[in-house]
């Protein structure tokens, strides 16, 4: 190749660079989003309209996003990562992918317990994964704690969905945390022997179930219940309609509950734009919608639970913080695997 | 019969020489694809050389057996059940002569239109404990729970009978393809000499066919070890979940990567295995001499021929199609929109342009190999066109890695000598999306055109050498147009696929890009079954077309692929 064929090629390039620069320089948020589309197009939409900033998202599930951010490294287009869990943020946080943010909006808005101490996340949703029970077949009384799941009174009684689900993955890490390696592994493997049937799929599946007589209690969030109580499809109504919601360990820790939440990227273009979106997102209008669309608990205790739930009551979350969800992932999936939790 | 073909043919040392010179363009083009396809596998492959960590020992101690038990069940028991339901249809569609067979021979493509997690979100839906059919079991005969046996859909069988049910168009598709390929003077023969209908079909029409057999079960094996939404929806524990739940789960990336990299090792050593089995034998079929006449059957035998072929189209499309309409009826008011439009569009678009390009690369390469002397080449065409039996998502990962790679150091070096920078040029675009998609599919499109490609006789070429052409003149004037079906072939099936993929799209694909498939997939994996049914019809709905369009030009051309692949 000679000298000014390089020039060429070189010019070319640059031309490319340029190009490609500018487009990701205008004003706009990238949102990578492990929420379906459904559950997260319309806020950012509503954002788009009160704010003029455009917001381009892809969706996914949250670590091949993650692994997405990681590669793209340096000119990774995101601006704002949101997941349904707080352990995939604490791992992204593990990568270095994300910074922290200072907003009296959003640490005003968000407990605590809901989001990162140094303000590298923050909880937009909580989501508790309380018993449910069969209203004619089990007695609430008979209901006591997570733990108790795992004694042989429930044999053959309990559905529960797969362990590759994050849902059961939190729950595991959050008794981990509480109760240590070696109760948590004895109380799996007697939960998995009180199974009624080999775990499968979704948590609605599990409330149906329990509303068809295969199973009498079963473990799932409980947006579940209110979608399906919500549904316009009258099976979903009337299956639902036979299960109850039991929240457990009332008398010590409290449920289980994990958050959806949002962080901003470490090499975002636009972070003032990025946390504008944060804050939008834990606005009253937008935990709101939430409450609902989706049935979940906002994230802020000044905004009211939506009707459904607060039928099912006031209840005590576990406070422990959520980035110990994250950190005890793995060793809860290995404590499943030795349970032979399938 | 050619026997003794290759003695004459093959070309001794100073014709090689000169050969190889002719061919030089070719092949260089032919290895600087083929690298460049097997970027992302030999990224997953590279894996192996890392070391293994603390939750690779956890795996190996407890849950990999599993895995593997799993996998090699549900491999065996598709091949099984897409033999019997392939070969079966296929014979009694290329041979025998009863009511409704020219319809069958076309209907029984149709399941081909149905992505496998599709199939299986449908039939969960109708026949799960709580769905319709059980309940009304129960409610008829005034049951409860554990009264009565009901076969668990979401079970290592279930999955085995949605994949076969899905898959097993390959094999028919391919063998009966052979059979009408065969020529009827050998059946005539053997009837002559006193052999019966049934002997006749094992003894020679069957083993006959074995490569076509084989070629089909090759992409099915390949097709099943990489399906993720079934497995996943049935709660399996196979590799391909294992691989998810290696990554998401205990969040190590290199073990997954490592897993999907025993996956491939295991996918080679079938490969092989198939290689070495037929090396000794030739398999060419006399011409055709005369006109083929079709078994009579008697009016029961040709009644339950009738009801063999409806057995998998009931099963693998009516059935399943209905199920879907209806949900979709009800449904669909709210779910198509301006948006749905869209969806179409992209889906269309990038299976368009996915097509396109595995279409060129297969037809570089298949010739690529045929033209070449150099012992290493066939064996790197074959490397890039595993990635049909990796996972999506693996496939992903090896294209993410290299590109964002190539994308950085790009920039860093014109920082450095321009202080300009370029982002990422690749990352995030429908490049990178098309490209892997073409990785993953590139063994369908190869198979296609070097099954044809491997019916024109080599002497052809050598006459035409004899004759000075050039390689490229061979090509453009001889071969093109010979496998011309077989290319068209290839473009039909991987447009089909590309419809259907899901998880290589979700990890790549730019911002606000959605196919029919990612659409489907949200909808379903939300248990909102109902919701997904008109994006799930509209995929198996463009997937007909050219599936029909594929069986007219098969019947019409006579030159038909996959008998020898």
């Amino acid at each position: 190749m000679n000298i000014q064929c390089l020039h060429k090629l070189q010019l070319g390039l640059a031309l490319c660079a340029c190009l490609s620069g500018s487009l990701l320089n205008a004003a706009e948020v990238n949102v990578y989003s492990a929420r379906k589309e459904g559950l997260i197009k319309p806020l950012l939409q509503k954002f788009e309209e009160q704010t003029g900033t455009p917001v381009n998202l892809i969706t996914g599930k949250a670590d091949t996003l993650l692994q997405r951010i990681i590669s793209e490294g340096v000119h990774s287009p995101a601006d704002v990562l949101i997941t349904i869990d707080a352990g995939r943020l604490y791992r992204a946080q593990q990568a270095n992918v994300l910074q922290p943010i200072e907003s009296a909006v959003l640490t005003n808005s968000v407990p605590k317990q809901y989001r990162d101490p140094n303000g590298y996340w923050f909880g937009l949703s909580v989501r508790a994964r309380p018993i449910m029970y069969d209203l004619n077949r089990v007695r609430p009384e008979d209901l006591s704690t997570y733990e108790r799941l795992g004694h042989p009174v429930w044999q053959k009684k309990i559905c529960i969905r797969s362990s590759d689900n994050i849902y059961n993955q939190s729950l595991v890490a959050s008794m981990l945390a509480h109760l240590g390696k070696e109760s948590t592994l004895a109380w799996a493997k007697g939960l998995v022997d009180n199974f009624a049937r080999p775990p499968q799929g979704g948590d609605r599946d599990q409330i149906r179930a329990v509303a068809a007589g295969q199973c009498d209690v079963a473990v799932a969030n409980s947006y579940y219940l209110g979608k399906m109580l919500a549904s316009k499809d009258p099976a979903q109504r009337e299956a639902a309609e036979k299960v109850r919601i039991f929240w457990p360990n009332q008398e010590n820790r409290g449920v289980h509950v994990n958050i959806s939440g949002g962080a901003v990227t470490r090499f975002s273009k636009n972070k003032a734009h990025a946390i504008a979106l944060l804050e939008f997102l834990v606005s009253d209008a937008a935990q709101q919608w939430y409450a609902e669309t989706n049935f979940e608990y906002p994230v802020k205790p000044a905004i009211p639970a939506s009707e459904i739930l607060s039928t099912w009551g006031k209840f005590k979350a576990d406070s422990l913080n959520l980035h110990l969800l994250g950190e005890l992932n793995a060793k809860a999936v290995m404590i499943m695997d030795h349970a032979k939790w399938k | 019969m050619n026997l003794g073909h290759d003695a004459l043919v093959r070309p001794g040392l100073g014709q090689r020489s000169w050969q190889q010179k002719s061919n030089l363009g070719w092949l260089f083009c032919t290895a600087c694809t083929t690298l460049l396809l097997s970027i992302p596998i030999i990224t997953v492959l590279y894996s192996i050389l890392l070391p293994r960590s603390e939750v690779w020992l956890h795996l190996r101690s407890t849950v990999l057996p599993d895995y593997i038990l799993n996998s090699f069940v549900l491999a065996a028991g598709v091949c099984l059940g897409t033999c019997l339901l392939g070969i079966t249809t296929a014979w009694l569609c290329s041979t025998c002569s009863f009511p409704g067979r020219r319809l069958f021979s076309w209907a029984l493509l149709l399941p081909l239109a149905f992505p496998p997690y599709i199939i299986a979100y449908t039939y969960t839906g109708m026949l799960d404990f709580a769905g319709p059919v059980q309940t009304s079991i129960r409610n008829f005969f005034g049951w409860e729970y554990g009264d009565y046996w009901f076969p668990e859909i979401r079970s290592i069988g279930g999955a085995i009978v949605m994949i076969s049910l899905v898959l097993y168009p390959y094999v028919y598709l391919l063998v009966r393809t052979a059979f009408s390929e065969q020529s009827a003077s050998l059946r005539e023969a053997s009837h002559t000499l006193g052999t019966g209908v049934y002997k006749t079909f094992f003894t020679i029409i069957l083993p006959l066919a074995r490569p076509a057999i084989v070629a089909g079960l090759t992409l099915v094996v390949m097709e099943t070890l990489a399906d993720y939404g079934t497995v996943h929806y049935f709660s399996v524990p196979t590799f391909t979940t294992g691989i998810f739940r290696t990554w998401f789960g205990l969040g190590d990336r290199i073990a997954a990567t490592q897993l999907a990299s025993i996956l491939l090792l295991c996918v080679f050593a079938v490969l092989l295995a198939e290689r070495y089995s037929r090396k000794t034998v030739r398999y060419q079929n006399p011409t055709k001499t005369q006109k083929f006449r079709y078994y009579p059957l008697s009016t029961t035998k040709a009644i339950l021929a009738t009801g063999i072929c409806c057995i998998p189209i009931f099963l693998g499309f009516i059935i399943p199609a209905f199920q879907l309409s209806i949900w979709a009826m009800h449904t669909a008011s709210e779910m198509i929109n301006m948006s749905f439009l869209v969806l179409i569009y992209n889906t269309v678009l990038l299976a368009v342009m996915v097509t396109m390009t595995v279409v060129i690369a297969a037809t570089l390469l298949a010739y690529g190999k045929r033209v070449s002397t150099h012992f290493s080449i066939p064996y790197a065409v074959n490397l890039s066109a595993t990635g049909y039996a990796v996972p999506g998502i693996i496939i992903a990962v090896g294209v993410l890695l290299p590109f964002a790679w190539l994308d950085n150091t790009l920039d860093t070096w014109l920082q450095q000598k321009f202080g300009i920078s370029s982002g990422l040029i690749l990352t995030g675009t429908l490049a990178s999306l098309v490209f892997a998609h073409v990785v993953r599919f590139m063994a369908i499109g190869l198979n296609s055109v070097d099954a044809s490609l491997a019916k024109i006789h080599r002497s052809i070429d050598d006459a035409a050498q004899l004759l000075g052409h050039k390689t490229f003149d061979r090509f453009a004037s001889i071969h093109l147009p010979m496998i011309r079906s077989g290319i068209f072939t290839a473009a039909l099936l991987v447009f089909v696929e590309v419809i259907k993929e899901l998880p290589a799209t979700l990890v790549l694909r730019p911002f606000d890009f959605n196919t029919l498939a990612v659409r489907t997939y949200e909808l379903a994996s939300d248990e909102r079954l109902a919701d997904a049914a008109c994006s799930a019809l509209l995929i198996v709905v463009i997937s007909i077309l050219p599936i029909l369009v594929l069986n007219r030009s098969i019947a019409q051309a006579g030159v038909l692929h996959g008998s020898q692949a």
